[in-house]
């Protein structure tokens, strides 16, 4: 008997179809309805992190005129701003929004293969949103210790939140990583096992391909730092010892002894170096997609791009003690670990290399997502850059835990994801809601936003390089820093003020447009990939009306010689391509 | 049997790749049991990074490691014996594992009662070994063995000790409580409406899982 797929065998499709509002919207098992509610939430809480990174710059910049932020204030805010901006924003906006919406969209199927469970998904990640935000009112306020939580200070007394803080973050990420496990496995089976007939692996669109290697490493990734919590909550409230050394606290003996805080260094980092994949690979395969369709033109090197996401992605997971220079680890390992590090940098660079020759002689359209999509090319290119300074054991040395540091990582893996973020949510608003944004308005945001953030960062590489300490509250009094750095200082601070503003323009744009905006076509931007050919936009529950699509081809046909249009979305047949009695060679 | 189109196939690597990127599905399985495949990589992660951890510590510390055949010696008829309990606990746990194997052949046969009844019995075992689990862990706390400390010697003995058997123990739980679920569905037939007994092999594949992890934790934490 012949194998039949699961996704044509009937009895598998039972999608039952929502009758009331709740089952519809609240409730709901749709992997559209989830996506959004992941994207609103994590949105949500994006915003509370950027209001804290404007307190921490108005304090940077007038160190004596806001009493309510104090150190310990500036610690927790840093510590929150931190977390909440790489787990709970960026993580779960690209893997449970933009995964969740163009898995089953781009694949051809009906849904994710365990609909339930991915909803689930999404209240459990509400729920650790809301212990995270719980630690804003417990006694002791959140924790101060730092994204990185490092041990023994996080849960040492004298560090901010040192009790209650600590605990709920620990508690609120293990239940993330509960949430991320049941949305990834849904993600990681939809993609193999449910796609539609014709679509190979080698026919994906990029941005299924980055989201899929992304959640991959986090279901890899995401285990250290489980266990890591783990042990730092039995470490702090039973009084083990597994990061803990035996220590003074003001001058007494602890009760601790003989555990390892370095552990924690490299479990920590055995995770945090692959997140910031996680958050690159979708990033990287959704502005693929962007440029090709924006360009009017094939992505430069298809198969080059698939394997450079998979490569990183495996590489990702020997790199991680770059982070860990001035550990005190042995210096070998520094050695390796440079080494790999720099090797990363080889498909890297192959993936930069194809996105610029994709745009090169290409019919390049300036719509608001093509820009934010060439925003991200310079400021990937730039953190990129600067990634290969720190990657060597001896400049990283005298620039370690400087503004150099913080320059660097948000301009690769702050401001370039929400660069693809934007360009993500103009480029599929129009399918997601059925109606076009406003240009005007979004190209104001996109400059803004990007020059904003270019005068945010450039300067913090320079005040690196003068030696400004990262994780400091207020520069004080050092020699070594001259004067002018504050100047500098009060300048980035007016930018961070403008790009955090500026926000409001793309919040008023898409609520606006929600409601008002003009009616739009369902493929607004000629795009080849299956989401844009649908029945319905937005689609309907079940995505395809009654029978699944069927695909010829890759998704990057545009401006084929003799086709009748300039694109050829994937599900076209090939002799749609010649109508009889149409001559196709005369196009030559 | 080769025919034409099978002559056309590309061989070697090449055809190992165009297996897989094969459209539709890349595995000719159900998605439950590839999905618990992709679960039980990123629990082998978990497992790992416990173990990895432990032994970190064991070496960290300075104090001295208590003797494992001797903290776990059982005196049975006058004799000390060393490590006879835990070798017993692992006698069951791996049976159990054959028994899983009968039941997800009898359910390839379609034997209703005789899958249900070998899914039990897994149960069963499975039970038992939480339960002289507990057993050992009540004997250590009567010795004074606390995750922060123990008379023994390195606090990190009782830390690891409980983390890890206690995280394996949960696994064994949940493992009996999801066994009994599909006992009782493949007794109420549920399966068989459906056609296919396929979702036991899904239950026997978290089993046998759970069971090798302990043969590591057992090779390291107790033989070490
Ligand atoms: C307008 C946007 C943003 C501004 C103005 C901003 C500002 C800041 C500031 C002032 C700090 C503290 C630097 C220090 O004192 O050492 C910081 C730290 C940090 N930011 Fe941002 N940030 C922004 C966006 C983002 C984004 C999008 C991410 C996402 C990855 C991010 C991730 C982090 C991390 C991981 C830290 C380190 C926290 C720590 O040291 O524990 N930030 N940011
Ligand atoms: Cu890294």
């Amino acid at each position: 008997m012949a194998y039949v797929a699961i996704a044509d065998r009937d009895h598998e499709q039972h999608l039952h179809d929502p009758q009331t509002f709740i089952t519809k919207y609240i409730w709901s098992q749709d992997h559209k309805v989830i996506a959004i509610q992941y994207s609103l939430t994590a949105i949500f809480v994006g915003l509370v992190a950027l209001v804290l990174s404007g307190m921490m710059r108005l304090q940077l910049a007038f160190p004596d005129v806001f009493s309510f932020i104090a150190p310990i204030e500036y610690y927790q805010f840093i510590t929150m701003h931190g977390m909440i901006m790489v787990i709970y924003l960026l993580t779960a906006l690209l893997l449970g929004g933009f995964g969740n919406y163009l898995i089953p969209l781009m694949c051809g199927s009906r849904d994710m293969v365990f609909p339930f469970m991915n909803m689930l998904s999404y209240w459990v990640y509400l729920l650790s949103v809301i212990i995270l935000l719980a630690s804003f009112f417990v006694p002791g306020g959140p924790t101060g210790a730092g994204w990185t939580l490092y041990p023994p200070q996080a849960i040492t007394d004298g560090t901010p939140g040192a009790g209650w803080g600590i605990m709920l973050m620990l508690a609120s990420l293990a239940v993330f990583i509960v949430a991320f496990t049941m949305g990834g496995l849904n993600y990681v089976t939809t993609v193999l096992q449910a796609r539609c007939r014709g679509m190979t692996l080698m026919r994906m669109p990029l941005s299924v391909w980055g989201i899929f290697v992304a959640t991959v490493l986090g279901l890899l990734a995401f285990p250290a730092l489980f266990v890591s919590a783990v042990m730092m909550v039995f470490d702090s409230l039973l009084g083990t010892s597994f990061f803990m050394p035996a220590i003074l606290d003001r001058g007494e003996q602890t009760a601790f002894d003989g555990g390892s805080p370095i552990l924690f260094q490299h479990l920590f980092w055995f995770f945090g170096h692959p997140e910031v994949y996680i958050v690159a690979l979708p990033a990287f395969g959704i502005v693929s997609d962007l440029i090709s369709t924006h360009a009017r033109k094939n992505i430069f090197g298809y198969r080059q791009m698939v394997w450079a996401i998979v490569v990183i992605g495996g590489l990702s997971f020997i790199v991680w003690a770059h982070h860990m220079y001035v550990s005190g680890m042995n210096p070998y390992f520094g050695f390796f670990f440079a080494t790999t590090t720099l090797i990363i940098a080889v498909p890297t660079a192959i993936k930069v290399y194809n996105w610029v020759l994709t745009l090169w002689r290409g019919d390049i359209h300036l719509t608001v997502p093509m820009l934010f999509s060439i925003g991200f090319l310079f400021t990937f290119i730039h953190g990129g850059l600067t990634g290969l300074f720190l990657g060597n054991v001896v400049v990283d040395l005298p620039l370690s835990d400087t503004y150099f540091v913080v320059g660097h990582f948000h301009m690769v893996m702050g401001i370039s994801p929400i660069m693809v973020v934007f360009a993500a949510i103009y480029h599929w608003f129009p399918k997601m809601t059925g109606r076009m944004f406003n240009q005007t308005l979004g190209k104001i945001h996109f400059w803004l936003t990007f020059l904003g953030a270019y005068s945010i960062y450039l300067p913090m590489h320079y005040l690196g390089i003068l030696g400004v300490p990262r994780r400091y509250y207020s520069m004080g009094t050092t020699d070594f820093v001259p004067e002018s750095a504050q100047a500098m200082n009060i300048g980035i601070t007016y930018s961070a003020i403008l790009v955090g503003v500026v926000q409001l323009v793309f919040l008023v744009n898409i609520a606006w447009s929600i409601f008002r905006g003009e009616k739009a076509d369902p493929n607004p931007w000629k795009a080849n990939s299956l989401e844009w050919q649908t029945p319905d936009t937005p689609p309907k529950h079940g995505n395809w009306g009654p029978d699944l699509p069927v695909v010829y081809r890759w998704a990057y046909d545009y401006n084929v010689p003799g086709a009748p249009e300039d694109f050829i979305p994937q599900n076209t047949p090939p002799d749609a391509l010649h109508p009889a009695g149409r001559d196709h060679g005369k196009a030559h | 049997m080769a025919t034409d189109a099978a002559a056309d196939m590309p061989r070697g690597m090449e055809g190992v790749v165009q297996d897989w990127a094969n459209d539709k599905q890349t595995f000719q399985v159900p998605w439950g049991k590839a999905m618990m495949w992709i679960f039980l990589l990123s629990d082998t992660f978990i497992f790992s990074v416990f173990l990895t951890s432990y032994m970190t510590v064991r070496v960290s510390t300075t104090e001295v490691w208590p003797n494992a055949s001797e903290v776990f010696a059982l005196t049975l008829f006058g004799q000390s014996i060393p490590l006879i309990l835990i070798a017993i606990m692992t006698f069951i746990l791996i049976t159990s594992s054959g028994t899983m194997a009968m039941a997800v052949n009898f359910g390839y046969r379609k034997d209703r009662a005789k899958t249900a009844a070998m899914l039990l019995i897994t149960a069963f075992f499975g039970a038992t070994f939480v339960g002289m689990q507990a057993f050992e862990w009540t004997k250590l706390i009567e010795e004074g063995v606390r995750p922060w400390g123990n008379p023994m010697g390195a606090p990190q003995f009782g830390s690891s000790f409980f983390m890890i058997t206690g995280f394996h123990g949960l696994h064994v739980s949940a493992g009996v409580i999801y066994l009994l679920v599909t006992a009782w569905r493949v007794w109420s037939g549920f399966y068989d409406r459906k056609g296919t007994y396929e979702t036991v092999e899904v239950a026997g594949l978290y089993w046998h899982f759970v069971d090798l992890v302990w043969v590591f934790i057992f090779a390291f934490f107790y033989l070490w």
